[in-house]
């Protein structure tokens, strides 16, 4: 094995790539959780939002109209959950997991002709002076812009919770929907928006694996990202930053693992391959055995406006 | 003063199966305290309810000084200076009062003026509050003067308080009278909901009085007796519970220092305590909602384990008994919460029976369940505590409120209980059911039994123990002879006014 053949420099730099579909996928669900709705459907939103990513971006030639059609179709998608949940009070958990599969499903079918394919992918953003900074300019600024996009989100979700009327609300509706309904507010649209704000992140998350990351479609590509995302969302006890941590962990763990299969680490690959699920997981449980969590009161629970 | 602030004309809603309200009319003048008095499901939520814009009436109308009034939402309720603090409190556990008081009002200024606002308020009326702190960790008190302030904050002209009291202890309602009577002084209207007599009559100054969603009368309440009002609201006389003299005999229950962390998120832990009760001996336990008495009920039937010498039954220590070890011994529990905790909602009541009667009344015969007797047992405490229902067969969440509660009382009484322990036993139930359910405790206690009754009714614990304690914070105060004991010593027991005589009411 030779560890000299990790550039430390490229690791870390290709974490925050490896770290953004994640990011994206998690920062949206914990808005959509932070109001309440516990929404298991990320991993089909995530992939329905890599297919119809691509798609837009092979027919249209342009990477960015492509996030824009992943977003509206995820966000979509994410709207059929919010009414079968909102309206028609079907159970969340279930509705979530198939959610999960619709995705999945759908996706191989309008994924069909585009495999083997490559897409038009973005460019990395060259700030001058800062991208020629010496080990820190290639680990922070030689990146595209839906890196830095997902941190100003994770940023804006953060100051919108914290100091606006919106993010109050919001909260408020997660944390007791009876009371916000007997104070006036309306708990249903308020979630609906929130539903697909998740769902169009998810969608993003999504379309930089099949633009970026990979930049390629193939079947099942997610693999897992999605769930991972809605563990982050829980180990972060609800708090955007911490989900930033938790995402840049995975995703740390995921490039470490793969570089050290480069380097002939004389472990099996399955082990390796299976360590960011793992080290993600162990986090997860050591820091609720602390007993600390932060979960909105009404997560998960069914609003109808005469009980 | 006397115009009309608010006239209401013909209120009617109905909603499937029931008329919530019929015909409904009074008028509350400006600057008066107006009672509006009724049983449970006599309509009193509703009509407030439309009142605040969160329920439409089917028909009739209402103005505000004299202009029509139909408010879509509590929003425009609000914008019209009605102002309403809920029975229920609609507070977020999780977030700050601040936070809490901003999500009620309209057009919340800053945060820090915001604070300085309910610091300036919270003065003026005596009601202390620190806008920073979580209102999870909050006692019920304190969680109702956030919701008076954030409704102060507007400067109401009519002010809805529904069932204001009942989490206060004695200290902390006369110091709510002093904060209702100075906005009365500076011309607000309250509107006031309630069903202790007493407080209406020396507060009130007319009071309407609904019964199945008719209106029956409006009165000057000081002018007519508390049992005339109880009369009019019930629509008979009724008997009240007789204590017969008793012996007691030896300690059946004893518990010794009993500490023990609550399961629950926001909730009290038991700290140290120790008490004994004697058999024929009903001990009532008081307390402001929230100061353990769910944690000590838990531990009592055994859903909270704990230390074996605890509890003992008997002279057998029992703390780390299970619940069906416990009822096996004969120390039967009722706990407050009757769909979900003392009954399962959706199931039929002689399942319901079956669950905590399965060993005493040998509903099981080597593992498998003997419906026919399960039947029997549940049309017993039916014909015995006259539940009114069609029959066993009928799911619990379909029955109401009195009659479900005098079911999963009924159901522990007829397993004839050594000991048996009540937490709420009449919460929400009408005067008939309660006096049906006091009396039923009273002859099981006649019969030798020991009881504790868990309550936030101080009437109630007069009426029916014979010693009283009070829990403050997860402790237990010192237990007294019931006989001779002053509202004062109640309240001081109960933990006094909670540092609100620390409050300077200006003015």
């Amino acid at each position: 094995m030779d560890l000299s053949a990790i550039n430390p420099i490229l690791l870390i730099a290709s974490l925050m790539v490896s770290a953004t579909p994640i990011l994206l996928a998690a920062i949206g669900e914990m808005v959509t959780e932070k109001a309440g709705v516990l929404n298991l459907g990320v991993e089909g939103m995530m992939i329905t939002g890599a297919v119809v990513g691509f798609a837009v971006g092979v027919n249209s030639g342009s990477p960015l109209l492509g996030f824009v059609g992943a977003a509206l179709a995820s966000a979509l998608l994410s709207l059929s959950f919010g009414l079968l949940t909102q309206y028609l009070l079907s159970n969340q958990v279930a509705t979530g997991l198939g959610l999960t599969l619709v995705g999945l499903g759908l996706s191989a079918l309008i994924g069909k002709p585009y495999e083997g394919i490559k897409s038009p992918t973005l460019g990395d953003i060259h700030l001058p002076l800062l991208s020629d900074i010496p080990v820190i300019g290639p680990i922070l600024f030689q990146h595209d812009i839906m890196v830095y996009l997902s941190i100003a989100l994770v940023a804006a979700v953060w100051a919108v919770l914290k100091y606006t009327r919106i993010g109050l609300v919001l909260r408020a509706v997660g944390e007791n929907h009876d009371a916000a309904h007997a104070l006036g507010y309306k708990v249903i649209r308020i979630r609906l928006l929130a539903i697909m704000f998740g769902g169009a992140c998810a969608g993003l998350g999504g379309a930089y694996l099949s633009l970026v990351r990979v930049p390629q479609w193939t079947e099942g590509m997610t693999a897992g990202a999605g769930w991972i995302a809605l563990a982050i969302v829980v180990f972060a006890s609800w708090k955007p930053w911490r989900v930033l941590v938790g995402a840049y962990l995975f995703g740390g763990v995921t490039v470490l693992q793969l570089n050290l299969q480069a380097a002939g680490l004389k472990v099996p690959v399955e082990y390796l391959s299976m360590s960011p699920y793992l080290i993600t997981i162990l986090v997860l449980v050591i820091i609720s055995a602390r007993g600390f969590h932060g979960a909105p009161a009404s997560l998960g629970r069914s609003f109808h406006a005469s009980s | 003063m006397t115009g009309t602030l608010l006239g209401i004309e013909g209120l009617t809603k109905a909603y499937p199966g029931v008329v919530a309200n019929d015909d409904v009319s009074f008028d509350i003048r400006e600057g008066e305290v107006h009672a509006l008095l009724g049983e449970n499901g006599a309509g009193k939520s509703t009509l407030v309810k439309m009142i605040y814009g969160l329920v439409k009436p089917d028909s009739g109308h209402m103005t505000l000084r004299g202009e029509p009034y139909a408010p879509a939402e509590p929003r425009a309720a609000r914008a019209s200076g009605v102002a309403m603090v809920f029975q229920h409190f609609s507070l977020f556990d999780a977030l700050s009062v601040a936070e809490n008081i901003a999500l009620g009002m309209e057009n919340p200024p800053k945060q820090r003026d915001l604070a300085r606002r309910i610091r300036d308020v919270s003065e003026t009326y005596g009601l202390p509050l620190d806008p920073a702190r979580t209102v999870g960790g909050l006692s019920a008190g304190e969680r109702q003067r956030v919701e008076i302030v954030r409704c102060l904050l507007q400067e109401p002209r009519l002010f809805i308080m529904d069932e204001p009291t009942s989490v206060l202890t004695p200290q902390e309602v006369e110091i709510l009278f002093q904060t209702l009577r100075k906005l009365k002084a500076e011309g607000t209207s309250i509107l006031y909901i309630s069903h202790k007599l007493e407080e209406i009559r020396a507060l009130c100054d007319h009071a309407t009085i609904l019964r199945l969603g008719k209106k029956v009368a409006t009165c000057t309440p000081s002018e007519k007796s508390a049992r005339e009002l109880a009369e009019m609201m019930v629509g008979a006389s009724f008997e009240t519970p007789a204590k017969a003299p008793r012996e007691l005999g030896d300690v059946v229950l004893k518990v010794e220092g009993l500490s023990l962390p609550s399961p629950m998120e926001f909730g009290t832990s038991l700290k140290d305590i120790s008490f004994e009760v004697r058999a024929g001996e009903v001990l009532g336990l008081g307390g402001v909602a929230g100061n353990g008495q769910d944690e000590l009920l838990a531990a009592l039937s055994g859903e909270l384990p704990g230390a074996a010498g605890a509890v003992t039954l008997k002279g057998e220590p029992v703390g780390e008994m299970g619940p069906d070890a416990r009822r096996m011994r004969g120390l039967l529990s009722g706990p407050e919460e009757r769909l979900g905790h003392a009954a399962a909602p959706d199931m039929s009541l002689t399942e319901n029976a079956l669950m905590t009667a399965k060993m005493r009344e040998g509903l099981v015969r080597g593992g498998f369940l003997d419906w026919g007797k399960a039947r029997t047992f549940a049309e017993k405490v039916i014909e015995r505590f006259d539940v009114r229902t069609p029959g066993p067969e009928n799911a619990a969440r379909s029955l109401s409120g009195g009659n479900l509660q005098k079911f999963v009382i009924g159901r522990e009484v007829l397993q004839r209980p050594e000991v048996l322990v009540v937490n709420q036993p009449t919460w929400g139930v009408d005067a008939a059911a309660a006096a049906a359910i006091r009396q039923a405790l009273l002859d099981l206690a006649a019969g030798g039994a020991a009881i504790i009754v868990i309550s936030q009714d101080l009437d109630e614990l007069m009426e029916v123990s014979d010693r009283f304690g009070a829990l403050n914070g997860g402790r237990m105060s010192e237990i007294r002879p019931v006989d001779g004991l002053s509202v004062d010593q109640i309240g001081l027991m109960m933990g006094g006014a909670h540092d609100m005589e620390v409050a300077h009411v200006a003015g």
